[in-house]
């Protein structure tokens, strides 16, 4: 598809997420959600769709878009790594863990690998401080994490 | 009848192979063509011991943890199904000592019953308390709930029934509870646990405020971290509803209340009511001043109650038993009981509901047995990451709302993060500066700005440049913060920050050039 079509393709999926999520209370994050759960990020062709059908301005949008750390401009890796950095992971080492990860993966926060395997992001807490150092991979929760751990994630996602 | 095996399906057993371990439960039986049931309970909050598998016998139920998978072919061998001995067997599980000595209030069902049934529910008390609630007039039950104490269990402490009064005496068409599960604080997981251990408790506690406020819409704004939580309490909202706990005539009473999820977008802020209230109206989620309080004004500027999801939890029992049987636990203005979260460096770290007044000290040393690396306990940070650290010597302090205060610091969520004697102060102080710029919502400057800049001055203290300057830069800083800001966030960024100033002062001295360079 050419870029003309893609836009075309981006907003009528869109219209269709606006349309049905527009009668909530307060709909905007839900649509934004949606459109994350869409297309894995949220495209710049998205926001004028969802400025108009819910009557605000495309700054408006691109305004709550940027404040949230969870929406993306661009898609994710294959895989993606939350890694929490918050002091209880800290107190059992989660700094050291999260260098060694990041050397393995050769990658910074916030970085997707050039071949799309990964994306490494810092999460400040997922509830799972009683057993800390905790991480998320595609979802799933990982607790305890040691050297060895960390090895064999980054050796399965790259996989 | 099908013997019971209980395997948690909450996050925190999931994260250390609960999945894997019931998976294999799962093959052995079919295997062995066994009349046996896998119940996926919530958390008993024994995370040290998880996964935790129980078997229901005669005697009651007894424990065996931490199971790995490679250990269901052994355990069952050994006699799994009668409670059978085992190296990993922890005896009957009411027995256990970290259990035996809680009280659990709140926490009654969590890790007991199976999660989304609610003949379990009923059967261990469920909707008791709802029942009551709407046999009685929307005044009485405020009055019910002031007169047990309850307070904010989110941080603030400030007194549920009054805040419910608040939002009855408003003029409003259209009332809102919201439940505040953005349970952002590191170390705490209170929340997540009722959400996946007992949502029935959270719904009920929401239905009540709903009656009692005259409120007929809720809200549950949570994380997107929690993934697992968000699809427990959204089944057992639909579960709610089917049963007539939820919908236009609560339990055949002809009050309507109905409710739904909201998932957050990753931002700590909007665990601030205010900020919490601009996202679930779909904008940034930017602090609001105060007044109009929320009570009054709230979400889409009509009265609302905003209530932590213990505090909305801890009502059924207020309703069930009565103000009085739960006022009676705790000391000084706090009643009732706490779950308190133990997490981070520690040995037996999990979930101790407790009535006030335990000292840290009992907590961190006698409960929580030490850090988990075996070294000396050197700090702990109570409350989250806008919580004061604390030094052995304040070990003493009560866990009690004004007594933490008075302490320079506060009880916040009720987490404990412990920390080991490797842990590096200026550090953590450093990180409570980044992490506030990080999470910053930018309306007003001492946060800001005045994070950013408290990250420069303390690598200035940390290279050792003007040390003794910067550090009444960083107190006059911490004031301006303090005193300057709109919200919790830049207001209580100086609790950690000059706890660990104040109590470890040694970890403030920049290193001399000559060690450094060896």
């Amino acid at each position: 598809m050419d870029s003309c079509h893609m836009d075309a393709d981006i907003a009528s999926r869109t219209e269709a997420i606006v349309g049905r999520l527009k009668p909530l209370e307060g709909p905007l994050l839900p649509i934004l959600h949606d459109i994350q759960a869409e297309f894995g990020y949220v495209p710049q062709a998205s926001l004028p769709v969802i400025a108009h059908g819910l009557n605000l301005s495309r700054a408006e949008v691109h305004g709550v878009v940027s404040f949230y750390h969870d929406y993306r401009e661009t898609p994710a890796g294959r895989h993606v790594i939350k890694l929490c950095r918050a002091e209880a992971c800290q107190s059992m080492g989660g700094d050291a863990l999260a260098e060694r990860l990041l050397g393995l993966l050769g990658l910074d926060w916030h970085e997707t690998s050039a071949d799309g395997a990964v994306t490494i992001e810092p999460v400040y807490c997922l509830g799972l401080c009683a057993c800390a150092p905790a991480a998320m991979v595609d979802g799933e929760v990982i607790g305890r994490l040691d050297a060895d751990a960390v090895q064999d994630l980054a050796k399965a996602v790259r996989a | 009848m099908s013997v019971k095996i209980y395997i948690p399906g909450d996050s925190g057993a999931l994260a250390v192979g609960a999945d894997k371990v019931a998976m294999r439960m799962a093959e052995a039986i079919s295997a062995r063509d066994l009349d046996v049931e896998i119940v996926r309970n919530g958390s008993r909050g024994l995370y040290w011991l998880e996964p935790m598998v129980e078997i229901e016998t005669a005697a009651g139920r007894v424990a065996y943890g931490p199971v790995k998978p490679s250990d269901v072919e052994g355990l069952l061998a050994a006699g799994l199904l009668e409670g059978g001995d085992h190296p990993l067997c922890l005896g009957t599980t009411a027995d256990i000592p970290y259990l035996k000595r809680q009280t659990r209030l709140t926490f009654a069902r969590c890790g007991i019953t199976d999660p989304l049934s609610l003949e379990d529910y009923r059967n261990h008390g469920g909707l008791a308390g709802l029942t009551n609630a709407v046999a009685m007039r929307p005044e009485a039950i405020v009055q019910q709930v002031t007169e047990s104490g309850l307070r904010g269990r989110g941080g603030a402490g400030f007194p549920t029934g009054i805040k419910w009064k608040t939002v009855l005496e408003a003029e409003g068409a259209q009332k809102y509870i919201v439940c505040n599960a953005d349970e952002g604080d590191s170390g705490t997981f209170a929340d997540r646990m009722i959400m996946e251990g007992d949502p029935f408790v959270l719904i009920e506690g929401m239905a009540i405020a709903g009656i009692a406020t005259g409120a007929t819409k809720g809200y549950l704004y949570t994380r997107s971290e929690y993934p697992h939580a968000i699809r427990m309490i959204t089944r057992a909202i639909e579960i709610a509803r089917q049963n007539n706990i939820l919908g236009p005539s609560v339990l055949g009473s002809g009050h309507a209340f109905d409710m739904e999820v909201r998932e957050g977008a990753g931002a700590y802020v909007c665990g601030e009511e205010t900020a919490l209230l601009e996202s679930l109206e779909g904008r940034r989620g930017v602090v609001r001043a105060k007044p109009p309080l929320p009570a009054h004004k709230g979400f889409l500027g009509r009265p609302t109650v905003v209530n932590n999801v213990i505090s909305l939890a801890s009502v059924p029992i207020i309703m069930d038993k009565g103000a009085d049987y739960y006022r009676d636990f705790g000391m000084g203005r706090s009643r009732g009981t706490i779950p308190v979260q133990i997490a981070g460096n520690v040995r037996y770290g999990g979930l101790f509901e407790a009535a006030f007044g335990m000292s840290l000290g009992e907590l961190v040393d006698d409960i929580g047995g030490g850090s988990a690396t075996g070294r000396p306990v050197k700090a702990v940070q109570v409350g989250g990451p806008l919580g004061a650290y604390f030094p052995r010597e304040m070990f003493d302090t009560p866990f009690d709302y004004e007594a933490f205060t008075a302490k320079g610091g506060l009880i916040g969520h009720a987490g404990i993060v412990v920390f080991d004697d490797t842990a590096d102060m200026l550090k953590q102080a450093r990180f409570a500066f980044e992490f506030c710029a990080i999470e910053s919502c930018g309306k007003c400057t001492p946060c800001r700005i005045g994070s950013t800049r408290g990250v420069e001055v303390i690598d200035q203290i940390a290279a050792g440049i003007e040390p003794e300057k910067q550090k009444e830069l960083v107190a006059d800083l911490c004031n301006t913060m303090k005193f300057g800001s709109l919200c919790a966030l830049g207001g209580f960024t100086p609790y950690p920050v000059m706890s660990a100033l104040t109590h470890f002062p040694e970890d403030f001295r920049p290193v001399p050039m000559s060690q450094a360079a060896e």
